[in-house]
């Protein structure tokens, strides 16, 4: 603190910056003014909302036209180099000599001893330059397994406004925007534009299930790219919404979340919250073929020893009540496992739910499952034991996520 | 392109014990050393024309009888003879005390009956602790996780050593395993003079002082050995170590070991997370299963294997391993014999330590903790050369341990080292008056230099701090703790791993059983 300040006052502006309990996104102001229910939550130190207008309206604008969803607090870094694939490659547990330039993949690294540190995207801008987007910071251990590699790594999440656009009529809405060929953009593949002097980078990819796209441009360009994306949506039903309506499409997709369905290794406090990919439902991304990659030995040993303790799974379960952190039994006496996020499905029109057993249930044992729900209806408990069978994921699976051209585009 | 059924990579003392044991056992060994000759940190050199150095080991204490049975290193030339070296707390007044036999079995000098009493209490509890100590020094470290059966009763029998030495023994070592050397000294003593070398020899050659919590661990780490199974000897090899070395070199060789100096390997070949072979600097390329690294492990990983087929959680902690020396070695090209006042000639063979009080260790620590250097160096001396003959014709050879004088010395080591010497030489001259008109030649060797000549990170005798943290199942970090490491087929067989450094072979051994184990099973 400066010398010679005396008053309380004096000495409080000098501490403004804890007024600023939450950072705002490029798009906040568009987005404040939008806000009807006043909503907010906290994603990554950023005031995020949780609910814009209406949750349901949300929702169904995800499904039914589209929906604008500002994903900023996502923590970005960008990695480029003349190693950069080979240290990509070691980091994370997918093959990255097999992703393209223009391409995207879902991906997951892990530590020592093979628990996730994260998922996240990793998406290939150039032969050289890579984008990895995540839930967590990760920027010292991105460092530390740079030792030794001709690589840079910059974390940009300040620098790069992100907005997620997701729903039946996206493609549409940017093809209005003027985003020549956008229809002719495969799962996964990145294109880039120029916007009328704005750098536009646009994936096709998302957290719902749907047909979507994620626009990124510079921080400063952000609220261009927000006006211009509501004057092209204006016929299009396009809908700012919040994380709740997002949260829904993302469980009927089947996607988890970091701290939500599975504790990364770096923020569990207990040693046997830590997952390993397989545990998470990520097997399938381990490249057993690859020379190498971090946590590699572990992964297969653990494989290879039996000595996996957990299996994530999709259930589905009889009647209607969400059955949110409802605990698993099998025959109804003997805990299985936990929900870790549970929906009644408007699409799906099914009970679902992301749960986590502990082996063998889940995976070789699959039958007399169930789930304890407790509804609380008008100050007390009403106890349900709900029977619940694994199911595949996603539960809800849209020929039109993956149609290319779309639909009406 | 030759191959092999396996590779030493360090033709030090460590590397020559594990070669010569995995020849033994009927593999095709070779072992490539980077410097023209073997030996190590034990290796000397002419460093003023007809006067050769030690090398950095000038003490011999802990040579195990494993090492010199196993490789019958007696009938490969070893002759320790019985000259045992005493301990002399060299005191400026000449009132020196000498420490004969093990550590002072019998103390000549001006001590009165109750502080030699309190004297031999004390040694005989500090060699009983050691003694449970050794058994963990004799073995691979225990697995932290699933142990065999073996391991286990190998620990239940640890633990019942413990448990015999009687209730209050065993209350008293577990007291006392991590106090400072300094409160330990003062509990039984009041002999300045034997509390100054009880700080020095817990301290020499880490970076603590005699105040340091855990510095009693260093003095249970001299004590926990034995030459020619007698506990807490010592000699001071005439010529050096390289008596030592040239008998595991024959053993080496006689078993069939193909020994390349003036070879460094550039880095291990790997395929697929598995060791296959080195490839030399010059770029000749040798196959093997496997590799076995005498040299420090931080080099191993980060050079000769690469962070990029390691664990980013294993990078880490080679990267924190604490490996910086604080010990230089002073060579000095005398005329004639030293006479240090009030020593009687005989003696002057003997292991010399300048650390007249507890008290002075400790400042002589204090500047040490921020890079500076002492203004009293403490310090060990010997006279490798022996007294009468030797490597010089003419004259003779002082070879002296100077402690506290950190690698990162803030001014520098260009200026440092000029300074260090005139401090090291003022304290030399109040107990040898005369001495510096003698000399004839020096060599300074800071730990920079340490490291660049004897390609050892951090110049540091043990290659990483030999300290409670740095120890056992921890040494020199977790995952290569019991001479495997990450890479399959790559061992390691220096001073970097358990249980540490001093011319001892047993890193090397141990390292040796457990491939061999390993690869019968």
């Amino acid at each position: 603190m400066k010398a010679g300040l005396t008053s309380n006052a004096e000495r409080r502006s000098a501490q403004s910056h804890i007024n600023v309990t939450r950072l705002e996104t490029p798009f906040h102001p568009r987005i404040a003014s939008a806000m009807r229910e006043e909503e907010w939550y906290d994603w990554n130190g950023y005031k995020s909302a949780a609910v814009i207008t209406d949750e349901e309206l949300e929702y169904f604008s995800i499904r039914s036209t589209a929906a604008l969803f500002d994903i900023s607090p996502m923590v970005k870094y960008r990695i480029e180099g003349r190693e950069a694939e080979a240290y990509l490659n070691r980091l994370t547990v997918r093959d990255v000599t097999r992703l393209k330039p223009g391409r995207v993949h879902y991906t997951a690294w892990c530590d020592d001893m093979g628990h996730v540190l994260d998922d996240g995207t990793l998406f290939r801008l150039a032969p050289e330059k890579f984008r990895l987007c995540c839930q967590e910071r990760h920027l010292p251990w991105l460092l530390d397994s740079a030792i030794g590699f001709e690589v840079s790594i910059h974390e940009v999440t300040q620098d790069i406004a992100g907005l997620a656009l997701q729903g039946p009529t996206s493609c549409a809405i940017l093809k209005v925007l003027g985003l020549a060929g956008i229809d002719r953009l495969k799962p996964f593949d990145i294109a880039a534009y120029d916007l009328n002097g704005m750098a536009v980078t646009v994936s096709r990819t998302g957290f719902t299930g749907d047909l979507g796209y994620e626009l990124f441009v510079a921080a400063t360009d952000a609220l261009r790219l927000w006006d211009a994306l509501q004057d092209a949506g204006a016929l299009h039903g396009l809908r700012p919404i919040g994380y709740s309506a997002l949260n829904s499409a993302r469980i009927e997709a089947g996607f988890i979340v970091a701290n939500g369905d599975f504790m990364t290794s770096e923020t569990a406090l207990r040693a046997d919250r830590a997952r390993m990919p397989d545990e998470i439902g990520l097997n399938w991304m381990v490249d057993p073929e690859k020379a190498y990659f971090n946590g590699k030995a572990a992964i297969l040993k653990a494989r290879q020893q039996g000595t996996l303790r957990h299996v994530l799974v999709g259930l589905e379960i009889e009647g209607n009540i969400p059955a949110e952190h409802a605990i698993v039994y099998h025959g109804k006496k003997r805990e299985a496992g936990l929900v870790s996020a549970a929906l009644w499905s408007p699409t799906g029109k099914r009970n679902i739910a992301i749960a986590t057993l502990q082996r063998p249930y889940g995976v070789s044992v699959n039958d007399d499952l169930w789930v304890e729900i407790y509804a609380m209806r008008e100050l007390q408990y009403q106890k349900m034991m709900k029977r619940a069978k694994v199911v595949e994921r996603p539960f809800v699976k849209l020929p039109r996520r993956t149609m290319t051209p779309p639909n009406d585009c | 392109m030759t191959s092999y059924d396996a590779i030493i990579i360090g033709g030090g003392h460590n590397g020559l014990v594990a070669a010569a044991m995995l020849a033994k056992s009927g593999r095709k060994v070779a072992l490539f050393e980077a410097a023209d000759g073997l030996g190590g940190a034990a290796r000397g050199g002419e460093f003023h024309p007809g006067f050769r150095s030690p090398g950095l080991a000038h003490v011999l204490s802990r040579l195990h009888g494993d090492v010199v049975k196993e490789l019958a290193l007696v009938k490969h030339g070893l002759a320790l003879g019985d000259t045992d070296a005493p301990t002399v707390a060299l005191a400026a007044d000449g009132n020196h005390l000498v420490l004969r036999g093990a550590y002072g079995d019998t103390i000549d000098g001006n001590l009165s009956a109750g502080e030699m009493t309190a004297w031999q209490a004390l040694r005989t509890q500090l060699f009983r602790h050691a003694a449970v100590l050794k058994r963990m020094f004799d073995d691979v470290p225990p697995p932290l996780s699933s142990p065999s059966a073996m391991e286990l009763f190998k620990l239940a029998k640890a633990g019942l050593a413990l448990r015999f030495m009687g209730k209050v023994e065993m209350r008293d070592f577990m007291r006392m395993l991590l106090m400072p050397v300094a409160d330990v000294a003062n509990e039984h003593l009041t002999d300045e003079r034997l509390k100054g070398l009880l700080g020095f020899d817990a301290t020499l050659g880490i970076h603590l002082g005699p105040r340091s919590p855990t510095s009693l661990l260093g003095l249970y780490y001299r004590l926990a050995c034995e030459l020619g199974g007698i506990a807490g000897r010592q000699m001071v090899p005439v010529g050096g170590m390289a008596a030592v070395i040239g008998a595991l070199e024959n053993a080496a060789r006689a078993s069939g070991v193909t020994i390349r100096t003036g070879r460094a390997v550039g880095r291990i070949i790997i395929e697929s997370q598995k060791a296959m072979g080195v490839v030399l600097g010059d770029g000749s390329e040798f196959r093997a299963p496997l590799a076995v690294s005498a040299i420090s492990p931080v080099t191993t990983f980060m050079q000769l294997v690469s962070p990029r087929h390691l664990d980013t959680g294993f990078v880490r902690a080679i990267g924190n391993i604490r490996i910086k020396g604080d010990t230089s070695k002073l060579h000095l090209a005398l005329d004639r014999v030293p006479e240090f006042s009030g020593l009687n000639a005989a003696d002057h063979a003997g292991r010399l330590v300048i650390a007249p009080t507890s008290d002075h260790v400790e400042r002589a620590f204090n500047p040490a903790k921020y890079g500076e250097l002492p203004d009293e160096p403490t310090m060990e001396i010997t006279l490798p050369g022996g007294l009468t003959k030797g490597a010089a014709q003419s004259g003779c050879v002082l070879s002296a341990n100077i402690q506290h004088t950190p690698f990162d010395l803030r001014q520098g080591w260009e200026s440092g080292s000029g300074a260090l010497y005139r401090r090291v030489l003022a304290q030399l001259e109040r107990h040898a008056p005369g001495i510096g008109k003698s000399v004839l030649g020096r060599e300074l060797l800071s730990p920079r230099d340490i490291q660049s000549r004897y390609r050892m990170p951090g110049g540091h005798w043990h290659h990483g701090e030999l300290q409670a943290d740095q120890m056992m199942m921890m040494r020199p970090v977790h995952a290569a703790s019991r001479y495997a490491t990450p890479i399959s087929g790559l061992y390691l067989c220096g001073a970097g791993s358990h249980p540490g450094g001093g011319i001892s072979g047993m890193p090397g051994l141990l390292a040796a059983r457990t491939i061999l184990k390993g690869t019968r099973s």
